[in-house]
């Protein structure tokens, strides 16, 4: 979705029975992070002006709070994001191991895009399936229960997307 | 869907589904969708189910539940009547498991849960080890309808609570009661709901609001979203009983972006309740109004904080505030409005306290923490998975009976409880009950409910950086104590687990730590330091060892201990001098040796041996030369 777009009392929800224009400007900020994002997948500086004039935030504003936010990203990332959980379960079951092998393989530390954007690679706190740690996952997809081998055939993969 | 016009329409829809709906001669299989179980493969077992089905013209009803506990062997399935699990299901036993158990009521042994290859599988459910001791009060549910059909939630008795507040109790009733039961707060620290909600409904004001905190960003923590994965309908019936009694007509739910499934299955769930008329403007044809909106979160630990996830909701950066203002007060919830905030199990929980009553629930449990509470039990334990026991019950009973035990038979070294924010639990304690005020005694605490085992191959100084490091880069930095001084502890640890630690460290760490848990705004960094602090308690000859001797007993830490090669057990493959990067292993026509001077104790050639003919041991400590 384009910042132009937005219906602020749409996105609001119901609370905007009982909220002034300032405070639902300012309440669907981080929504329209998202929304922003989730089109261009990162958020480009002229949709960030675009917003700030929309919403009435003044931009330093507009961008130190998506700064806050570590979901946030300033510039393009890659066209596959891997993102290897660095939770509890994972780390005591190895998962810095994975994240090393990945790096090695594409030649970016954690946090880094490919030069060429074919790849993203990100650690994350949890993803939530414990149960099957070491888990990454491949932009939507989770894949858990990673040994050396795994990891192999899923970089293999990877690359060949 | 009709609308339900009142109290009366949802019996008689309640009593129309339960006759209806998991009618006993229809076979039925619930199959697992929860995010582990399609990770490993869900959907394709679920078409081969159907397909299977289709062909052999059976009417099968298939169920896809939310996340059943033992996420481990997924994709796992239980098929009725005859109650048998199965785990780790693959599409090519589609077949089987129709002729053998749908048609031929025999259990399909391949796919049965077995302690290991060479014991017996068991076939029912409820027998097996996982399942036995668990007791499901919040995941009542879950595992048991599809979270995507509401009527299955009302078939097995969902927003019967619901029907009976608005019917027959007044809003003080519903308070009284959950304040009776001692509902205490499942997120961590353990406050009564029943003193929340009556601080909330005392407070200043027409317009209040209730508040579901699904942020669970502890790391190891995936309890909130199967709940809300697998049963939302749960959620929004506690919420609701919430609002009835402390007349809150707005309510939000607050989940962390990392939870995509649990945003859809939300959504889709509250479009339903709105359709039924059970969420919206005279619920059930009373004058009673109450909506939920989802807020996203996006990805800031800090967030699930109370104060600071009012500022995230009002779109500000998601830094704490001093209380008060408390949450419940007037000018101190969101947008200034008194503000209900539990987290998503307590909400869970509340259903059943109002149907059964609050001494069913003080039934349960111990004196002081009735009810359950829902572990995310993971680390290196047998069973990982999800689940759910009366309060009281010992650590121990939770980690052999229902997680099996250690992985690989190694040794149990401790367990970690409360996440970041917990501490670590030796095993000479292994034998204390676990409830609120217990866990509390010994050093750790009941948190949000991760439970994460170590063995002997974890180090402790390196589990205590670990939780230290989270909570340093989750900090938000408007405090000095919590930003500068988990900075400082990180430094110290980072110091010690290289080999470069000195005496009067520990002195240190435990000094900044006492300094940093007094003066932190928040609970963020109230808590850094805790797993720090107990594993210093518990384990510190442990520090002592890397500090003094250069030595690390788990081999876990790089750049510890001295570096050997066993010649009576190697058998000359040479694959650890091809993984040295530094030339530090050095061939004789004999044999392979490492010369200390290039080693860099990188370990590389350690999990390099296939043998473990690699020796990592203690560092001679150097006698002290007195010249004179
Ligand atoms: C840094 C920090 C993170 C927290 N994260 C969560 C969380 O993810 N989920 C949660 O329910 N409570 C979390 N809490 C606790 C909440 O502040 C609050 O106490 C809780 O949601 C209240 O609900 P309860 O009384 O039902 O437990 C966190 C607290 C702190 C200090
Ligand atoms: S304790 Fe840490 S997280 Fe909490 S307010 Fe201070 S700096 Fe921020
Ligand atoms: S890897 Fe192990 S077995 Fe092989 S040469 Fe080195 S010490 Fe010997
Ligand atoms: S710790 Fe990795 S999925 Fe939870
Ligand atoms: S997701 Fe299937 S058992 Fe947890």
């Amino acid at each position: 979705m384009k910042a132009a777009e937005f219906d602020v009392n749409e996105k609001i929800g119901n609370v905007r029975e009982i909220l002034t224009d300032t405070q639902k400007k300012r309440g669907i900020l981080i929504h329209a992070f998202q929304q922003i994002q989730k089109e261009h997948n990162y958020l480009p500086e002229e949709q960030l002006r675009l917003l700030s004039r929309k919403l009435d935030i003044p931009l330093s504003e507009v961008y130190s709070t998506a700064s806050f936010y570590k979901h946030f990203y300033f510039k393009p990332r890659g066209k596959n994001v891997v993102c290897v959980c660095a939770g509890t379960a994972c780390h005591v079951r190895g998962s810095h191991k994975v994240l090393e092998k990945f790096e090695e393989a594409f030649g970016v530390k954690e946090g880094e895009t490919t030069p060429d954007l074919a790849l993203t690679l990100e650690t994350v706190g949890c993803v939530g399936c414990c149960g099957l740690a070491p888990v990454v996952t491949v932009n939507e997809d989770v894949v858990g229960d990673l040994s050396v081998k795994r990891v192999e055939a899923l970089i293999k993969e990877v690359k060949g997307k | 869907m009709e609308r339900l016009k009142s109290i009366d329409d949802l019996k008689k829809l309640s009593d129309r589904l339960k006759d209806e709906t998991f009618r006993p001669e229809i076979p039925r299989v619930r199959l697992c969708s929860g995010t582990a179980c399609t990770a490993t493969g869900t959907p394709k077992v679920l078409s081969a189910m159907e397909e299977e089905a289709g062909k052999r013209g059976i009417n099968l009803d298939i169920v896809k539940t939310g996340c059943q506990g033992l996420c481990q062997k997924g994709p796992v399935m239980k098929v009725e009547p005859q109650g048998l699990f199965y785990q780790k299901l693959k599409p090519e036993h589609a077949k089987a498991i129709i002729s053998y158990t749908v048609l031929g009521n025999i259990p399909y042994r391949q796919s049965l849960y077995r302690d290991n290859i060479l014991s017996e599988p068991i076939p029912e459910m409820t027998d097996v080890p996982f399942y036995k001791k668990q007791l499901r009060i919040a995941l009542r549910n879950n595992g048991l309808i599809d979270p995507k059909n509401i009527h299955h939630y009302i078939a097995v008795g969902g927003y019967s609570a619901l029907g009976k507040a608005l019917g027959s109790m007044t809003p003080d009733r519903v308070l009284n009661e959950v304040d009776k039961a001692n509902l205490r707060g499942r997120g961590g620290a353990g406050f009564p709901a029943g003193k929340k909600w009556k601080h909330t409904k005392s407070a200043q004001g027409k317009t209040k609001l209730v508040i579901a905190n699904g942020d669970e960003g502890d790391p190891g923590a995936f309890m909130d979203r199967s709940v809300m994965e697998g049963d939302p309908h749960s959620l929004f019936e506690g919420m609701l009983l919430c609002a009835y009694a402390i007349g809150a007509d707005y309510g939000m739910i607050y989940v962390r972006h990392e939870y995509p499934l649990a945003v859809k299955n939300l959504t889709h769930a509250i479009n339903q309740a709105m359709e039924l008329g059970i969420l919206g403007k005279n619920i059930l044809g009373t004058n009673f109004n109450f909506t939920i909106d989802i807020r996203e979160g996006a990805g800031a630990f800090v967030c699930g904080e109370s104060t600071a996830l009012v500022a995230s909701v009002e779109g500000e950066r998601g830094f704490p505030r001093p209380r008060p203002p408390r949450l419940s007060e007037r000018g101190g919830g969101v947008w200034g409005y008194p503000s209900n905030l539990n987290n998503i199990e307590t909400y869970v929980c509340v259903p059943p306290i109002i149907e059964k009553g609050a001494d069913w629930f003080m039934g349960i449990g111990t004196k002081n923490s009735p009810g359950t509470k829902v572990f995310a039990l993971t680390g290196k334990v047998v069973n990982t998975g999800l689940v759910e026991v009366p309060m009281g019950i010992t650590l121990k009973e939770i980690i052999y009976d229902i997680g099996g035990g250690v992985m690989d038979g190694k040794k149990f070294k401790a367990v970690q409880t409360g996440g970041p924010s917990g501490g670590c639990i030796p095993e000479r304690l292994l034998d204390t009950p676990v409830d609120f005020d217990t866990l509390a005694k010994v050093g750790s605490m009941m948190g949000s409910g991760g439970m994460v085992v170590l063995d002997e191959d974890n180090c402790m100084v390196d589990v205590a950086k670990y939780f230290l490091s989270f909570c340093k880069s989750e900090s938000c930095g408007k405090c000095p104590p919590c930003r500068i001084g988990t900075y400082q502890m990180l430094e110290i640890l980072e110091k010690i687990t290289t080999g470069k630690g000195e005496s009067g460290d520990i002195e240190k760490l435990t000094a900044i730590g006492e300094k940093v848990k007094e003066s932190a705004l928040c609970g963020l960094g109230n808590s850094a330091p805790n797993p720090v602090l107990t594993t210093i308690k518990y384990f510190r000859d442990e520090y002592e060892e890397h500090i003094h001797d250069k030595y690390c007993r788990a081999k876990a830490c790089s750049g510890l201990g001295v570096y050997s090669i066993d010649h009576e057990q190697c058998f000359l493959c040479g694959l650890c001098k091809q993984a040295c990067g530094f030339d530090a292993v050095k061939e004789t026509s004999r044999s392979f040796f490492i010369d200390q001077d290039y080693c860099t104790k990188c370990k590389a050639c350690y999990l390099a041996c296939p043998i473990g003919a690699v020796k990592i041991e203690k560092q001679k400590r150097k006698s002290v030369s007195v010249s004179g």
